[in-house]
Formats: C-alpha cells, sequence, structure tokens
C-alpha cells in the first residue's frame, strides 16, 4: 500500500461484504424464503437480487428473507419497503424480473405496477 | 466481488470459545458446504459480542436475529429453518431480544443490555473478523493514520488529543495528551509501548480488545509513534491470553504486509514497526516501571520514579506507555474529533469506560457506558441484578487496589474522581458484584491473598506490611480476632500507603480500608461475636440438628463425608462439632428441615 487511495480501495471492495452488519435505514428487500417460496424458486431470486444490489453497488439497501405469509400460490413473493413509503408486494418473481425491479423501483422510486400482487388479481 | 445474501457472526472471545464456539463453526462449515450455501452465506468469527453470561452467541444478519446458549445440536436446526428457509429458531433467540408477545426480534441495540450501553471501544467488537484487516479498513480503519501522516502536524495531533480530555484507561486516569506532550518535547531515540498486562481478577476488557478488534491498536500506537516522534514499540501481553496474542500476531503481520507498518508509511517517510513481549503472569508487571523492566529482559521489579518513563522510560530512552482501551479510543478521536468525545461522559472525565462484570450478576460480561452512568444502571438496568432474587450488598472496583461500595452509593455516577471520593477508584474496569450470601471480611482477605502472592518483595512495606495484614485478616475469619485487630489494621495501611515503592504496594490496603469504612460491623462481629452474619467464614460457622424436628432418619449420617454425625434410627442425630467439616451435605439432604448453620 503506497497511498491513501490504496486505502479507499480495500475499503470499497470489502464494505459490500461487512454491509449486512452495518446499521443502515435504506431500503428493505425481503424475499420470502419458506418451503413454498423455496419450491416456487424464490433461491435463484433471491441470488439474483443480491447480485444486482452488488452490481449497482447500493450500500443502504438490504436483502433479507423472511418465511411464509400465506398466499403460497403467488410465491415467489417479494417485498420491497422504502423508508417512509407503503410496502409494494410484488408476486411471481422470476429472476428476469429482477434487474427491472432495482431499476426502476429500488432506484428511481417508480414501482413496477404489472409486477405487483394488485396487478395479478 | 463476492455478495452473501447472510452473515453468520460467531463470538471468538474467549468466554465463548471455552463454552464450545470452535465446534459450532466446525459444524456451520460443515452444513453450509454439504448445501451448498458457502457461496451465499458469509461465516464469521468475531471478538466478543460482551453477553458472555449467553454464550456461546450466535447472530444471523440481515436479521439480527441473536442466538444464545447454542449447542453443537442446534446449528442444524438454524441451518435448516432459518438459512434455508427463512423461519427464525424462536426456541434459541436471546430472550431479551424478543417483542413482548410478537414474534418479532428486536434490533441489537433496544437489548436491554445494550441499551444503556455506548460502545466506541468496542465498537468493531462482535462485529468484524480480527483476523481479516480488510474488514478493519471498511469500518474506517487505519483512515485515522492516513488522515494523521498526510495531514496533521504532529502538534496538531497532541492537541487533539489533549482537547479531547482523554484519561488513561488503566486505571490511573493520568491525561494522555500531557503524556504525549512530555515525550514530544525530548529528541533521540523513543519508544512506545501499549500495557496489555491485565492482571486484575475479573477484569477481561483488554483482552476482548485484543481478540475483538487488534488492528484498532496497532493503528492508535503508529498515531502515538509519530506525535511523540518514535519508531518502535512494544505490546507487553500477558502469555494467558493465547487467543489475543494469536490474533494480534496475526494483525501485525497483516499490516506489515500492507505497509501499514514498516518503512515510509502512505509514502510519507514515516517508519514505525512494533513487537510483542509476552508477560509471565506477575501482576506487578503491570506497573509501568516493572513492565518497562520485565521488556528489557530484567526482573520485572518497579524502579523508583521520577525519572518518568516519559524522560527515561524503555532502554533509558523515552517512551510513553499507555493501556489497550487507552489507544483503542484513539483512531476515533482523530476521525471524529475532540468535541465529539467531550460530548460524551463528564466534564472531568470524557469518553466512554468498559467494566467487566463479574460475580453475583445475572448479565456477566462486558458492557462499555458514558462516564457519569450510574452504578445502579450498570448493575441492575445492564446487568440484570443479583441472581435469584438475592439481596445487593456491595461491588467491588478496581481490583486488588480498589474498595467496596455499598447499596447507599448506588447512585454515584461513574468517572474517575467520584469512585476516588467514595473510597475506590476506577481501575482498570473490573467491577465485581456481591450479594448477601458474601462475607465482606473474606473478600478483603481475598483481595489481600492476591497481593502478598504478587508483591515482588523489593520494599518491605510491601513484602513485610501486606503479609502481617493478612495475618490479622485470616486470625479474624478463624476466630481468633482480637480487640484492637480493627486499629492494627487501619495503622498498617496507613504506613504502606504512605512508604510502598510502587502502585501495587499503596493501593494494596485499600480493599481492608474500604471494606472497614462501609462493614465495619461485619468486622465487630467476627471479633467480638465470633460470628461470620454471611455464613461464609467456616471456622465460625456450626451446624446443629434440632433434636425436637429430627426423626432419626439416619440420611444425614450417610451422606457425612466425615463421619461426624452419629445418632441411631428413630432417634435424633448429634453433629460432632469437632469432626464436622462445615461442608453443608447434610443441610441439603434433610428432609425435615431439622438442621441449621449457625
Amino acid at each position: 500500500m503506497k497511498s491513501i487511495a490504496d486505502l479507499e480501495k480495500i475499503r470499497n471492495k470489502t464494505l459490500s461484504q461487512v454491509n449486512l452488519r452495518r446499521e443502515s435505514d435504506g431500503t428493505r428487500i425481503v424475499v420470502g424464503m419458506a418451503t413454498c417460496g423455496i419450491a416456487a424458486g424464490a433461491r435463484p431470486v433471491m441470488n439474483a437480487f443480491v447480485e444486482e444490489v452488488g452490481k449497482r453497488n447500493l450500500l443502504d439497501v438490504v436483502v433479507a428473507q423472511t418465511g411464509c405469509i400465506g398466499m403460497c400460490r403467488y410465491e415467489p413473493i417479494v417485498d420491497v419497503i422504502k423508508p417512509g413509503q407503503d410496502k409494494v408486494t410484488y408476486v411471481k418473481v422470476t429472476p428476469e424480473m429482477v434487474a427491472r425491479i432495482v431499476a426502476e423501483h429500488v432506484v428511481n422510486g417508480q414501482p413496477v405496477v404489472e409486477y405487483t400482487i394488485g396487478a395479478a388479481e | 466481488m463476492e455478495l452473501f445474501r447472510s452473515t453468520i457472526l460467531i463470538c471468538g472471545g474467549t468466554g465463548c470459545t471455552s463454552s464450545g464456539s470452535g465446534k459450532l463453526l466446525a459444524r456451520f462449515e460443515t452444513l453450509l458446504a454439504e448445501k451448498g450455501l458457502e457461496k451465499e452465506i458469509k461465516l464469521v468469527r468475531t471478538g466478543c459480542f460482551g453477553l458472555c453470561a449467553a454464550g456461546p452467541v450466535v447472530i444471523v444478519y440481515p436479521e439480527g436475529a441473536f442466538y444464545s446458549h447454542v449447542k453443537v445440536e442446534d446449528v442444524d436446526e438454524i441451518v435448516n429453518e432459518h438459512l434455508v428457509k427463512g423461519r427464525i429458531v424462536t426456541r434459541l433467540l436471546y430472550d431479551g431480544s424478543k417483542e413482548e408477545g410478537k414474534n418479532e426480534i428486536k434490533p441489537l441495540d433496544e437489548i436491554g443490555f445494550y441499551e444503556k450501553q455506548k460502545r466506541v471501544v468496542l465498537r468493531n467488537c462482535g462485529v468484524i473478523d480480527p483476523e481479516n484487516i480488510d474488514e478493519y479498513i471498511a469500518f474506517d480503519g487505519y483512515k485515522a493514520l492516513a488522515k494523521v501522516l498526510t495531514e496533521m502536524s504532529r502538534e496538531d495531533v497532541v492537541q487533539t488529543i489533549l482537547d479531547s480530555g482523554l484519561r488513561g484507561r488503566g486505571g490511573g486516569g493520568f491525561p494522555t495528551g500531557l503524556k504525549w506532550k512530555f515525550a514530544m518535547g525530548s529528541t533521540g531515540k523513543k519508544y512506545v509501548a501499549c500495557n496489555a498486562d491485565e492482571g486484575d481478577p475479573g477484569a477481561f476488557m483488554d483482552r476482548s480488545v485484543l481478540e475483538g478488534d487488534p488492528h484498532c491498536v496497532i493503528e492508535a500506537m503508529a498515531i502515538a509513534a509519530y506525535a511523540i516522534g518514535a519508531d518502535e514499540g512494544y505490546v507487553y501481553v500477558r502469555a494467558e491470553y493465547p487467543i489475543a496474542v494469536k490474533r494480534l500476531e496475526i494483525a501485525i503481520e497483516q499490516a506489515r504486509e500492507y505497509g501499514l507498518l514498516g518503512e515510509n508509511i502512505f509514502g510519507t517517510g514515516f517508519n514505525f514497526d512494533m513487537h510483542i513481549r509476552l508477560g509471565a503472569g506477575a501482576f506487578v508487571c503491570g506497573e509501568e516501571t516493572a513492565l518497562m523492566n520485565s521488556i528489557e529482559g530484567q526482573r520485572g521489579e518497579p524502579r523508583p520514579r521520577p525519572p518518568f518513563p516519559a524522560v527515561k522510560g524503555l532502554f533509558g530512552k523515552p517512551t510513553i506507555l499507555n493501556n489497550v482501551e487507552t489507544y483503542a479510543n484513539i483512531a476515533q478521536i482523530i476521525n471524529k474529533g475532540s468535541e465529539w468525545f467531550k460530548s460524551m461522559g463528564t466534564e472531568k472525565s470524557t469518553g466512554t469506560k468498559v467494566f467487566a462484570l463479574g460475580g453475583k450478576i445475572v448479565n456477566s460480561g462486558l458492557v462499555e457506558i458514558p462516564m457519569g452512568t450510574t452504578l445502579r444502571e450498570i448493575i441492575y438496568d445492564i446487568g440484570g441484578g443479583c441472581p435469584g432474587g438475592k439481596a445487593f450488598k456491595a461491588v467491588q472496583t478496581g481490583g486488588p487496589s480498589g474498595g467496596c461500595l455499598p447499596a447507599s452509593m448506588l447512585d454515584t455516577p461513574i468517572d474517575y474522581d467520584n469512585l476516588i471520593a467514595a473510597g475506590s477508584m476506577m481501575g482498570s474496569g473490573g467491577m465485581i458484584v456481591m450479594d448477601e450470601d458474601n462475607c465482606m471480611v473474606d473478600i478483603a482477605r481475598f483481595f489481600l491473598d492476591f497481593t502478598v502472592d504478587e508483591s515482588c518483595g523489593k520494599c518491605t512495606p510491601c513484602r513485610v506490611g501486606t503479609r502481617r495484614m493478612l495475618d490479622i485478616l485470616n486470625r479474624i475469619c478463624e476466630g481468633k480476632g482480637e480487640d484492637g485487630d480493627i486499629e492494627r489494621l487501619e495503622e498498617l495501611a496507613a504506613n504502606i500507603k504512605a512508604t510502598a515503592l510502587c502502585g501495587l504496594g499503596q493501593t494494596a490496603p485499600n480493599p481492608v480500608l474500604s471494606t472497614i469504612k462501609q462493614f465495619r460491623s461485619e468486622y465487630e462481629a467476627h471479633i467480638y461475636e465470633k460470628r461470620c452474619p454471611a455464613g461464609v467464614c467456616k471456622k465460625l460457622l456450626q451446624y446443629v440438628i434440632d433434636a425436637d424436628k429430627c426423626k432419626g432418619c439416619t440420611l444425614c449420617s450417610r451422606v457425612c463425608p466425615a463421619g461426624a454425625i452419629s445418632g441411631t434410627v428413630k432417634n435424633p442425630h448429634v453433629i460432632d462439632q469437632a469432626k464436622c467439616l462445615k461442608c453443608g451435605a447434610c443441610m441439603e439432604k434433610c428432609k425435615f428441615g431439622a438442621i441449621s448453620r449457625k
């Protein structure tokens, strides 16, 4: 290490790995990972979210998992909770839908209406 | 870049390691590999979380689920339920972390134990992997060193520490900035040293910092070296702390690899490197001049002061010696400024203090509070009070150099000056809680016994004087106390305090003096009534059988290991006091409540 820039480089590289442990009040993306969710393919969806959030270096976004909320037929279900706003529930999420949810909703604040539970019902 | 959806933190401090956290780590590793989750879930062995009473502790993020008393068998359930299916294993959650009546978990900082704490020194303990320098850097590590070397003059650094009001956390409470200023003035070769020879019975905060966040000490020593103009450092750490030593060794090696120790650090021309010296377990080596003798390879005996180490220290060169916890504050003061530091604590004692909470307390462990917090808040709100609903009697602070404070002083705000005014001292931060079952004469005897053992023998007041005091205390506890013993103890104590060579001897009588001051009636009960009110001093106890209640079942005579109980079936039994060992086994076994202790 020769300079402060080198230190900063290591800091940024590691930050994404320790980010889960830092206090944050940013957006939470919660994936239903109960038996029903996993059977419907929640695991690849979860991993896609983790990857997409990492790719964009969104350090205040947390991807968490949760249990079954009872609407198993809509799994995989993903809630996006932005501070100060109502939670938005996406249903039958596939890994292909992830990039759009992150880009339009998480980053730009525009929920992808056609993927939400309201549109499905 | 590796990314993880979950992080499992397993406590790798000494407390949790001895309760089996190493096995948990191995089981998690196996299971995560079996399930192919090792790329999704990160496993980290951290330093101490502080709640040692609930160990081994496992925390799973992002949920922040705080699992306590985890056994190897529980690991399968955590992996299958929590990590695979996202269902938190509520059965294993730490009681204080559950929202009452709901199935939700509270954030860590809202748990009773943590709520009143302010984690500055311990901010990384239980959060980062102490064996990974990158994680320390991610939490702003080495930023202060970079700032100091590139933006600040040596005078600026010393002034910032002076302004912060930081005082030595080893117990003396000497202003750290002043110490640095003295050493800065001289020229030529100088040293910085770190005192990690934590010897007080019941104190383990320095160990936890070294185990949980070793880089913060290295960074602070480098900053101190820059400030005073030194290029070499020594950490003197007890050999009894193998985990701390190992992690410090790893940390120093990693810092060297990154060029954060060595020559031309950050390309500024500043050189600094450091070594570890292991202490062989002598308490007196925690005294600064004895410590320096020991580092030099000589007998661990104190030298007369002056000259003070800042003038003539290690190898005859100007040296600053600070405690681990003192160093752990430095980088954050540089990063956040002296005003930030002063905003915590009281006017004359700024910042926070770490205490090792032990003895008769529910949440034994490590706590960090802003100075000025009251003893009551620490013992009841954070510590959870005495177990089994027993009455609180006293709290001992300052270890063998400190004193006992009774219940009437519970509302004393803790800072250096208040504790001294109350007849105790801050010390390094051991805090031992005692309840109604503790005998204060016995406690004084315990601490004095410790100092008699640990006296190096160089000066007479300490070598002979403390021994004579212990003789008197032993006599009192054995029921052979005489009128005038209390006064004799006080006279000896005053002489030892006035004439001993170093801090060990000068403070050794404190536990006796403070217990005489606060609990004189207990001494008097021992001496004049030959009675131990708490029922601890065995020679003053008698177990007797109430002939009216005894049914002659013979159970007591069968459990007595000394054969001291005689009697025939269906007739009252009798205890032979000459043979009785006072073990209490008979009283435990008696079904009729016929045996009592007097």
